[in-house]
């Protein structure tokens, strides 16, 4: 296996906070790696440095062994690094159809509008949106929303897929469902890169995952371990014999 | 396919008879008004490709239009060019100006991006107010021997008439053109989400300064055609802010982010204000009637009038355009 994504010491400043801070890993090809943390942990602002919606201020970013730090996100996208968002972002005005054919047209194949159609329509066959594809974007459900995300990144025929939380907000039938997707998505060829609050969920999708707290990485390891690492307990639940020091304190 | 669309053949049947009804019987009254009509439409349809397909307002869309005569009439008058030659160079150089203007104030969005346009008319408009070679603010005007390569002034006249109609067929085709490209979808992107737009991958800096510079072209020719059948061009006339506003109120009754909305809009809207301005009561009257036509059709009708009836019938979209 081969580094597909490297990530190296990488950190994001806004004014005071720092958001991340020196992070670093690799993403293998082939794999599901989740990236988990607290609210505020910096997952979504690592998404963005990533995909080069935000500039770095330190470290690099690697991609199929090209170095992509800096790079505008149009750019990394022909590269083959597509993304989904967290609130989504749905091409209001237009059909389900033709936001998808944007993402096939300007995607990494660059593909032209007749090859794009032909592309959109497998994809949407692929998320279940099929039957939805004459329909005007905003007229989707929430669910759809995020099929829709999916499937315009899909259409970039991309190489890694970055997916930010799509099952935030799906009832247990619908992340059922789009469980089934990022797997068959693995299955066929594209790794995943994704931010998840479901814990389930990621457990179960995931081969390794990343935990970050405060910006840092504090974890990297596969489900089963992360889930008995302590730093990863203490960011989620505090110290988990506080309640035990306090005792003893008073 | 372009050649598929019903409203190429639309926009060709329109500029046959623009170019016909008046030939016929010599009807110099009926050319006057048409051309007007003619010249709203190329104004309206370029500026369409700003505001419709790119979700940009251009408050100075004008500007390209007052250039592209001046620099027509320079270089026809002064230098002596052919007419034709001269309308072309005018629309390429008033394109290159527009490209280099657009790399500057495209980083701009939403109102910051309206209120710069006005700042380029402004600029413009004061620049060449004190521009020695363009006359200052007395302008210019076309002697009379630039009208010999044509035939003469009359020929000319019949000559630039054509041409601007011509024009006009070109920038509603032109529109069509870029609706059905791959072009016009990246440009249709930005419009619904500039950000979105570019995670998926659409180079937006690049495609803005292009359409820009695109939307000056063709209304830099018409400058450049209509200044030299007008005979002379001075800055007022030339960079006439009210025109720009009024070019926004003609697409919007037509239709905005539509090309049979951009014509449809720009003719009766021009129609109805030379009937205003010819009326001898309602003079300078046409301005508050642009204010309310706006008004109701933001109100009531966003989509304008084409807008409004594609939605009526949704498939009159995919068939027309």
């Amino acid at each position: 296996m081969t580094g597909l994504l490297e990530v190296r010491g990488v950190s994001k400043r806004f004014g005071g906070l720092l958001a991340v801070a020196e992070v670093s890993f690799t993403l293998y090809e082939g794999e599901i790696l989740g990236l988990i943390g607290p609210n505020g942990a910096g997952k979504t602002t690592l998404f963005n440095v990533v995909n080069g919606v935000y500039k770095s201020d330190a470290g690099t970013v690697s991609f199929f062994g090209k170095d992509i730090t800096g790079r505008s996100p149009d750019q990394v996208v022909h590269l083959g690094l597509a993304r989904t968002h967290q609130i989504v972002r749905p091409l209001q005005g237009m059909s389900v159809l033709e936001n998808v054919i944007v993402g096939a047209c300007f995607g990494r194949e660059y593909q032209s509008m007749h090859d794009a159609r032909a592309t959109a329509l497998e994809v949407l066959e692929r998320v279940g949106l099929a039957s939805r594809a004459s329909s005007p974007a905003r007229a989707l459900t929430l669910a759809s929303k995020k099929r829709l995300e999916v499937a315009r990144a899909l259409a970039a025929k991309p190489r890694l897929l970055l997916l930010d939380e799509v099952l935030a907000g799906l009832n247990p039938t619908e992340i059922a469902q789009m469980i089934e997707l990022v797997r068959s998505i693995r299955n066929s060829g594209i790794s995943v890169f994704m931010i998840e609050h479901v814990m389930q969920a990621i457990m179960n999708l995931s081969d390794r995952i990343v935990v970050l707290n405060l910006g840092r990485k504090i974890a990297e390891a596969p489900p089963a371990e992360v889930v008995q690492n302590a730093d990863v307990v203490e960011a989620y639940l505090g110290f988990p014999d506080i309640v035990d020091k306090l005792r003893g304190a008073s | 396919m372009i050649l598929r669309r019903p409203l190429l053949w639309l926009i060709l049947l329109l500029a046959a008879l623009f170019a016909w009804l008046p030939l016929r019987g010599n009807n110099v009254a009926l050319r006057e008004d048409l051309i007007l009509v003619a010249v709203a439409i190329i104004l309206t349809s370029n500026l369409n490709l700003m505001i419709g397909y790119t979700g940009y307002v251009n408050f100075g869309h004008i500007v390209f239009y007052g250039l592209g005569g001046y620099v027509g009439l320079y270089l026809a008058t002064v230098r002596g060019w052919h007419l034709v030659v001269a309308a072309l160079t005018a629309g390429v150089v008033v394109s290159l100006v527009a490209l280099l203007f657009g790399l500057g104030i495209l980083r701009l969005r939403g109102a910051y991006f309206a209120l710069a346009t006005i700042g380029v008319l402004e600029a413009v408009q004061a620049f060449v107010s004190n521009f020695e070679p363009w006359g200052r603010s007395t302008g210019m005007y076309v002697s009379f021997e630039s009208y010999a390569p044509l035939g003469g002034p009359k020929h000319a006249l019949w000559i630039t008439y054509f041409l601007i109609v011509a024009v006009m067929a070109l920038s509603l085709i032109l529109s069509l053109g870029i609706k059905r490209s791959k072009f016009g979808l990246g440009l249709f992107a930005i419009r619904e989400d500039e950000d979105a737009a570019i995670v998926l991958g659409v180079n937006a800096t690049v495609y803005k300064a292009i359409i820009y510079s695109v939307s000056a072209f063709l209304p830099a020719v018409a400058g450049a055609l209509m200044f030299f059948k007008n005979g002379m061009i001075d800055p007022s006339i030339a960079f006439e802010y009210m025109l720009s506003l009024e070019g926004i109120v003609m697409l919007m009754l037509g239709g905005q982010g539509t090309v049979a909305g951009s014509a449809l809009g720009a003719s009766l809207y021009e129609r109805l204000r030379s009937y205003l301005l010819t009326s001898p009561r309602l003079s300078e009257f046409h301005l508050v009637i642009a204010g309310a036509l706006l008004l109701l059709v933001v109100r009531l009708a966003p989509g304008g009038i084409i807008g409004w009836l594609y939605q009526l019938t949704p498939r009159s979209r995919e068939v027309v355009e």
